[in-house]
């Protein structure tokens, strides 16, 4: 079998037209998604059972489902019930971009949720109560102690997510969506050619993960800057 | 002492965790200016007392008074309480995120609602106090423990307390960093300021002491001047203790 570079020339401006999708789907979705994982998080660590039983209920049944079947749900599942046909959500349920940003948003939530609530329990119980002791309140704690420092704690595995959150954006080519993935498989599906584009495909997803491993290196280095001990 | 308001009462205060009795009707009473060494072996509820007088612990039987103000669930102002109340702990508990000046600075801007100027010049204040003005742009975990546990015993000092609680607060050091704690905890005392000290270093018991209180099984057993306290212990479990503390 012989690898045809000029196929590869020929398809890679054409897969890159879907970069700028596969970004809107990673930066909305990461970005709703960190939102409601906070407030999941909050929900879950509340110590209100009517706040943290569905909080916990949630995050089971999307850690417990495979994305894929979230966006044929999201996608061909919500249009069939009426109230969301009528619903002013209709124009999301009905666009394909939207039923993708919804789903990767609730399923990345789940996930980031857990992530955060990881980093708020590894935050130093000692310095909470030196907080408490100086007469700073609960929500002053939890802004100005707990949250920088689970911030920090949280980073690592936070940028995990947000790598794995990319890969998953790849899943909304099959919902139509016209994202490098999406158009990889128009082209495969013309030239017969699949080794070659998706090769080429994947080392464009390795190239973004660098420097999205980069970016959150740089940042946790600014986070981290009060751990580490020379001056 | 003849203050006829007591800075702090407890009145036959008892606290339980779960079947464990952790103090048993503890009495005690301290006037403004006064400084008290409690010590007793571990478990024997030193921590867990003084702990109680800033409600970081809930006592279930008895009454504490913090001025007049008694400490109990329906109180509206807890926060007005603790800003009265300094604490420093054995592990220092500084907050690792923020400066030295920012870790002084902060429950004075929040709390007290002190300006950042005025914030400011008194955290370095009380910095220089503790010796470390040249420190204050650091991170905690770039000090020393003595530098750090000075820090912490600064910061308490900004909040302007009416009293100073002590959680052991050099069991954490290393032997040669523990008198740069205790000459700051010196230095306060001779300044006037009531103090509570959980600690074993009964060196500093005997010097600054008006009261030492022996504590064990949650109870106060014994209760007197450090000459007496030392040179004649009435109970046999205050001898033996004391015997197996200062026989090195």
């Amino acid at each position: 079998m012989s690898f045809d570079l000029s196929l590869i020339l020929d398809a890679l401006p054409k897969m890159l037209m879907g970069i700028g999708l596969t970004f809107q789907l990673l930066i909305l979705s990461g970005f709703l998604g960190l939102v409601l994982a906070i407030l999941v998080m909050l929900m879950r660590i509340s110590g209100t059972w009517w706040l943290s039983w569905p909080a916990q209920a949630y995050i089971y049944v999307l850690r417990g489902t495979p994305i894929l079947v979230q966006i044929f749900i999201v996608y061909y599942g919500f249009p069939q019930l009426e109230f969301i046909r009528e619903s002013f959500l209709w124009p999301v349920f009905r666009d394909p971009f939207g039923c993708a940003v919804v789903a990767l948003t609730l399923n990345t939530a789940a996930y980031v949720s857990e992530i955060l609530r990881g980093g708020v329990l590894g935050v130093d119980r000692g310095v909470l109560e030196a907080g408490e002791a100086l007469g700073l309140s609960k929500s002053q704690r939890f802004i100005y102690l707990t949250t920088p420092i689970a911030t920090r704690l949280a980073l690592p595995a936070y940028g995990n997510d947000i790598i794995s959150l990319l890969k998953s954006t790849a899943l909304a080519s099959t919902i139509t969506l016209m994202e490098m993935t999406g158009i990889a498989r128009t082209i495969v599906a013309q030239t017969y050619a699949p080794y070659e584009i998706f090769v080429s495909l994947a080392i464009v997803y390795m190239i973004l993960t660098f420097l999205i491993q980069k970016l959150l290196a740089r940042i946790e280095r600014f986070l981290g800057r009060y751990t580490i001990r020379e001056s | 002492m003849t203050n006829a308001q007591p800075l702090i009462q407890m009145k036959s205060v008892g606290k339980h965790f779960g079947d464990f009795q952790a103090l048993k009707d503890i009495n005690l009473s301290v006037s403004k200016g006064e400084r008290i060494v409690v010590c007793g072996p571990s478990g024997s509820g030193k921590s867990t007392m003084i702990r109680c007088i800033n409600r970081l612990e809930r006592h279930d039987e008895g009454q504490i008074f913090i001025g007049e103000i008694e400490l109990t669930d329906d109180l509206k102002d807890l926060n007005a309480v603790r800003r009265e109340v300094g604490m420093v702990f054995q592990s220092f508990n500084l907050f690792p995120h923020m400066t030295i000046v920012k870790n002084l600075m902060l429950a004075q801007r929040l709390v007290r609602k002190t300006s950042k100027q005025e914030a400011h010049e008194v955290a370095m204040h009380y910095l220089e106090r503790a010796k470390i003005p040249e420190q204050a742009n650091k991170y905690p975990i770039q000090l020393s423990g003595g530098q750090q546990q000075r820090v912490a015993i600064a910061r308490a000092l900004c909040m302007k307390p009416e009293v100073m609680l002590f959680d052991e607060p050099t069991s954490a050091l290393d032997p040669e960093m523990i008198h740069e704690v205790l000459d700051v905890m010196v230095d306060l005392a001779k300044d006037g300021m009531t103090m509570i000290c959980v600690t074993h270093e009964m060196g500093f018991a005997r010097s600054v002491a008006d009261r030492v209180i022996f504590m064990d099984g949650g109870e106060i057993l014994e209760q007197a001047p450090p000459e007496e306290f030392f040179g004649n212990p009435q109970r046999a479990r205050t001898k033996l203790f004391l015997s197996q503390i200062l026989q090195h």
